[in-house]
């Protein structure tokens, strides 16, 4: 089965071009980022703040197993409804610098839509770094459940 | 030729897949790898042979110490890194369209 998904990332290049096909009319993708409420059930994410125009910004906040808060903002540059986001992304707290996100949606069909994401990292190797978060946690979360498996062992 | 499965089984296993994130930022000897460990070296070893076998990770003397590092024009390695991250978008965005097929709007 063909991928919905797909991540597009050359080797030594400071970009990811991300691109997904939706089974949606392109203003119901666009309202999907558009609406905080909407935003916080698919990111999986609390929204602080969203101002969707040009020189406005957002706030997102998740909350780790551990009860810890991570924060995320950014600032809008672009906002045409149905048509494009530009907005600059940063993680806080963390030694990931900021990223440049250009969003654009477009009709397929009159059902159909898609989704291009293209990110502009600051050096090729902070966006590797980033790429490669979600094998390193998952990595971690491997860790941690063969250490909590180990642990009650010993206890016996 | 069965490549392909010894790759999937390579990085089947946490601690090689460890091993290939550690080496994927710079080259390292056996020794600065298995440091990383609380597994006995030999055991570490046995796993960069794997990994070498399946051409995962390439050796390199320079003088007289064995380098390891990612053999980068092995694409699938990449394609297995990015796989998680791929996944994490794609489980957002399966959730955004599940989303939206039942949205009503407000007004």
């Amino acid at each position: 089965m063909e991928k919905k998904t797909k991540i597009n990332a050359e080797d030594g290049k400071q970009e990811i071009v991300i691109t997904r096909e939706f089974d949606l009319p392109v203003a119901l993708l666009f309202t999907a980022y558009v609406e905080p409420e909407i935003v916080e059930q698919w990111m999986g994410t609390k929204v602080l703040k969203l101002e969707n125009k040009r020189h406005g910004s957002y706030q997102f906040q998740t909350t780790d197993p551990k009860g810890n808060k991570h924060n995320f903002n950014g600032t809008v540059h672009e906002f045409e409804p149905d048509h494009k986001i530009t907005r600059t992304f940063e993680m806080e707290n963390t030694t990931f610098p900021v990223q440049l996100e250009y969003l654009t949606f477009a009709p397929l069909t009159m059902h159909t839509s898609q989704l291009t994401m293209h990110i502009v990292y600051k050096s090729v190797a902070d966006r590797d770094n980033m790429l490669k978060l979600p094998f390193a946690q998952g990595l971690n979360m491997a860790h941690n459940r063969l250490q909590e498996i180990v642990s009650k062992l010993n206890k016996r | 030729m069965n490549l392909r499965r010894d790759v999937f089984q390579a990085i089947a296993d946490p601690t090689r897949r460890a091993i290939l994130l550690l080496v994927a930022s710079q080259s390292m000897t056996a020794g600065a790898i298995a440091a990383n460990f609380d597994t006995a070296r030999p055991t570490v070893s046995k796993h960069l042979q794997i990994l070498t076998e399946c051409e995962l990770l390439k050796q390199e003397q320079i003088g007289r110490e064995v380098h390891y590092h990612l053999n980068a024009a092995n694409m699938k390695v990449v394609a297995d890194f990015l796989e998680p991250f791929r996944q994490l978008w794609d489980n957002r965005f399966n959730k955004l369209e599940q989303i939206m097929k039942s949205y009503k709007p407000k007004n």
